[in-house]
């Protein structure tokens, strides 16, 4: 159903009718917070902060426990959230309560993708709810409700104005999370200074349009206090786990040389103010805005870009079952043409690669021809010397023979004078 | 012996009872041991000039310290950029003078501040315009000493920087490390822990440790105190070893006076109570005023000139020599040119030649030693 509460019944006839007697159902409130105790109750706190501002500390000061946490380091080299799961009980009421920290916040030299970290986690929880709110299955009753349902954004106590990334950070969260901005170690700053530090903070915020948490004023009951506490937002508050002695009883407090700041006192810090309106008042409020406004609006985001309408063009409400065979089909069609269109792609490509070899080889071919043309040439021509040779042996052993046998005729012709 | 009456009688009005050694009676008295007092009377005469730069993030309280060092306001009419402006904001470098006097001495103090350091959202590199101010004022000061002209040479080289670390971390961070590595060859660094009074005393005691432990890791020279010299008494050795052990030093400033234990002290006031500025359990601003003002500022100066200056003035030269080494011309901005250091490929040669001689060295004495062996 949509967020605001509709009126089933605006079109049917509406009568009022006096009870006569005690019929009982104004027990209804009771059975319904018997069955929540018996469920037990789920938190999910965000703390946004530099390293060593003092996010555990007040954590464990509002929670008045020791959650286990190590010292982060100033070195990461990005943004990374780290979220602790603890089961606390308070007389007969269970509250699983998970603290998410963001580590390495504000450490870096260039912080601008700093915010990313944190809008992907909250995102993940919003859309691990969607899936198990989509499934056919589903057990919503059972299901660990991880959505973050409050961020406490932790302001250094410079005295002058926000951060730069301070407020840039916060307008990329203030459409996902309710937001309180808190200022930290305020025991470092003077009332005086307090106070303009607080309004500069406000115009600021509001100048820039960032939507933070407005504690709600239309119950009557906790209406006044509400509305008192909206005006001292930010919160300044002090942290501490050690005890103090004051008087005669020992304190939450941080002793200093010059004095003793006491947690729980309202003229020294905002603590007790942001543990009632946290805690005490407003906690179940926060979970219904995070369901109601910060979930919705996600979820629609989410659908709409899966391409989901709440009515078609003919103004005829949609069934989500249509609406999602139809994108079935649509898609599947969408990925056998991509399947087709690769195919003919490679069978492309196989081609020009076959023409381009047969290229290549009927060249090397027309190569191996010439060279062999070229080889015969010199061959016969070598052939032509070499019987030119021959024949010049050939004259000269000729001359050679006739040249001896002359030599050896003439002795010969000389005998034959001497017979004579 | 009217003469030597006369010259005694001079000598008596120059002593002031500043001069240590006895005055001795007879005529070996020389009389320099006046020197002190000349010194003293022309550097009264001439003034001092001092410049300090004060780096670190917005609002961490630095206005407010430089004010309360020097007890004046430098930063009457101070206009703060939003958040929103802040997003995209370079580094400026604004440069603040004031003549301040006391005693007769004269002080022309600078202050060189650096708005916009480190508030950007994306701070890459915002250390450049700081490093080459810094270079710059050198290079001005290079130019003129080399000049013909010498006589009224203007010193805006940085004497001391003043790094304000921020005190709600877990020690430094990777910007403060960068800034630092990036300026400490360059300009004497005084790390300082802001805003002291968000911290208790275990935890400054905790932190102090960390950023100490840091600095050594990361290899950054920041500004040592000079050694104390062992005729010092023991008074001053004793407070020379506190100093030492004191840093960095945790600050806290404040523009405002206020009423504790009856006086009027500058403090700032709490519900929980009155933190005084010059109370020395409080925090450390005594400390760094005496250091800075009262015992080491001629001491800074001096780095300045003797290291860092030289350092750069060296480094200029070298560059420029072999340059023209390469280029072979013989014009160059300066008229006297040192004499040219060797050149790295004669230098190579050099080393290798070297090494070869060492090898064949080990490799006689290996031969001898084989002999030695087949002999026994």
């Amino acid at each position: 159903m949509a967020a605001t509460d509709v009126d089933v019944f605006s079109n049917e006839e509406k009568r009022n009718l006096n009870l006569g007697g005690h019929v009982g159902f104004d027990s209804l409130p009771d059975q319904l917070v018997s069955k929540s105790v018996t469920q037990g109750f789920c938190f999910n706190i965000l703390c946004v902060g530099e390293t060593g501002i003092g996010k555990s500390t007040l954590m464990n000061t509002l929670f008045n426990t020791m959650f286990e946490n190590e010292e982060a380091s100033h070195y990461q080299n990005g943004v990374y959230l780290r979220p602790r799961t603890y089961d606390l009980q308070e007389s007969n009421v269970h509250l699983k309560l998970t603290i998410v920290d963001t580590v390495g916040f504000g450490d870096q030299i260039n912080k601008e993708d700093s915010y990313k970290p944190i809008v992907d986690y909250i995102d993940t929880q919003f859309e691990n709810y969607l899936q198990e709110e989509l499934k056919i299955k589903r057990s919503l009753y059972n299901y660990h409700d991880t959505r973050i349902h409050i961020c406490l954004y932790f302001i250094a106590p410079t005295g002058h104005s926000l951060k730069s990334l301070d407020l840039v950070t916060m307008k990329k969260l203030d459409s996902k999370v309710n937001i309180i901005p808190i200022i930290a170690k305020a025991d470092t700053i003077s009332k005086s200074e307090l106070h303009k530090f607080k309004i500069k903070i406000m115009s600021e915020l509001v100048s820039n349009g960032v939507q933070i948490y407005q504690f709600p004023t239309d119950d009557e009951a906790v209406s006044e206090i509400n509305s008192s506490m909206n005006a001292h937002l930010p919160f300044a508050v002090v942290g501490s786990v050690e005890e103090v002695k004051v008087g005669n009883k020992m304190v939450r407090a941080r002793q200093y040389p010059w004095g003793v700041v006491q947690v729980e006192n309202e003229s020294h810090c905002d603590f007790v103010k942001l543990r009632e309106m946290l805690i005490r008042v407003n906690m179940e409020d926060l979970r219904e805005q995070t369901h109601a406004r910060h979930y919705e609006l996600y979820r629609r985001c989410k659908l709409e870009e899966m391409g989901f309408k709440d009515t078609d063009p003919d103004s005829q409400p949609f069934s989500l079952q249509e609406t999602y065979e139809a994108k079935r089909k649509e898609f599947l069609s969408d990925l056998q043409r991509k399947e087709e269109e690769m195919r003919q792609m490679f069978v492309n490509k196989v081609k020009e690669t076959e023409a381009e070899l047969k290229e290549k080889e009927r060249e090397l071919h027309d190569k191996f021809e010439q060279l062999k043309r070229m080889h015969q040439d010199e061959k016969k021509k070598i052939e032509e010397k070499r019987r030119d040779l021959e024949e010049e042996m050939n004259a000269f052993n000729r001359r050679k023979v006739a040249a001896e046998t002359l030599s050896l005729s003439q002795p010969l012709k000389k005998d034959k004078d001497k017979k004579n | 012996m009217d003469a030597m009456i006369l010259q005694e009688k001079l000598v008596e009005r120059l002593l002031c009872p500043r001069v240590r050694t006895a005055r001795q009676k007879d005529k070996q008295y020389v009389g320099f041991a006046t020197l002190p007092n000349q010194v003293h009377r022309k550097s009264v005469k001439k003034g001092f000039d001092f410049t300090l730069m004060v780096a670190g993030e917005s609002g961490l309280g630095k206005s407010t310290l430089v004010n309360s060092l020097f007890l004046t306001d430098l930063y009457k009419d101070r206009k703060l950029l939003n958040a929103e402006e802040r997003i995209n904001q370079t580094v400026e470098i604004i440069k603040h003078t004031v003549d301040i006097e006391e005693k007769g001495v004269k002080l022309k103090l600078t202050i060189v501040d650096t708005p916009g350091f480190g508030d950007a959202v994306n701070n890459n590199e915002c250390w450049k315009p700081i490093t080459d101010y810094i270079d710059q004022q050198f290079e001005q000061y290079f130019r003129d000493e080399s000049g013909l002209n010498r006589k009224n040479i203007l010193d805006n080289r940085v004497h001391c920087c003043l790094y304000f670390i921020s005190p709600f971390g877990h020690g430094l961070r990777p910007v403060d490390v960068e800034f630092m590595k990036a300026l400490h060859e360059k300009v004497n660094i005084v790390p300082l822990i802001a805003k002291a009074d968000c911290l208790t005393p275990n935890e400054i005691k905790k932190l102090k440790d960390r950023v100490r432990d840091e600095i050594e890791k990361f290899g950054i020279k920041v500004y040592q105190f000079p050694e104390c010299d062992s005729d010092e008494d023991e008074e001053f050795k004793q407070m020379d070893k506190e100093l030492k052990e004191c840093t960095p030093f945790a600050v806290i400033g404040s523009n405002t006076v206020v009423e504790a234990r009856g006086q009027r002290v500058r403090g700032r006031l709490y519900p929980w109570g009155i933190v005084e500025v010059e109370n020395q359990s409080h925090c450390d601003f005594v400390k760094l005023r005496n250091m800075l003002i009262r015992s080491h500022m001629h001491d800074l100066k001096d780095v300045t000139c003797d290291v860092h200056y030289e350092n750069y003035r060296a480094h200029c030269i070298q560059e420029m020599t072999s340059k023209l080494a390469q280029d072979n011309r013989m014009d160059s901005p300066i008229p006297i040119l040192p004499l040219p250091t060797p050149d790295l490929e004669t230098e190579r040669l050099i080393k290798m030649k070297d090494e070869e001689l060492k090898r064949m060295q080990e490799m006689l004495e290996k031969m001898q030693q084989q002999m030695h062996e087949k002999d026994q």
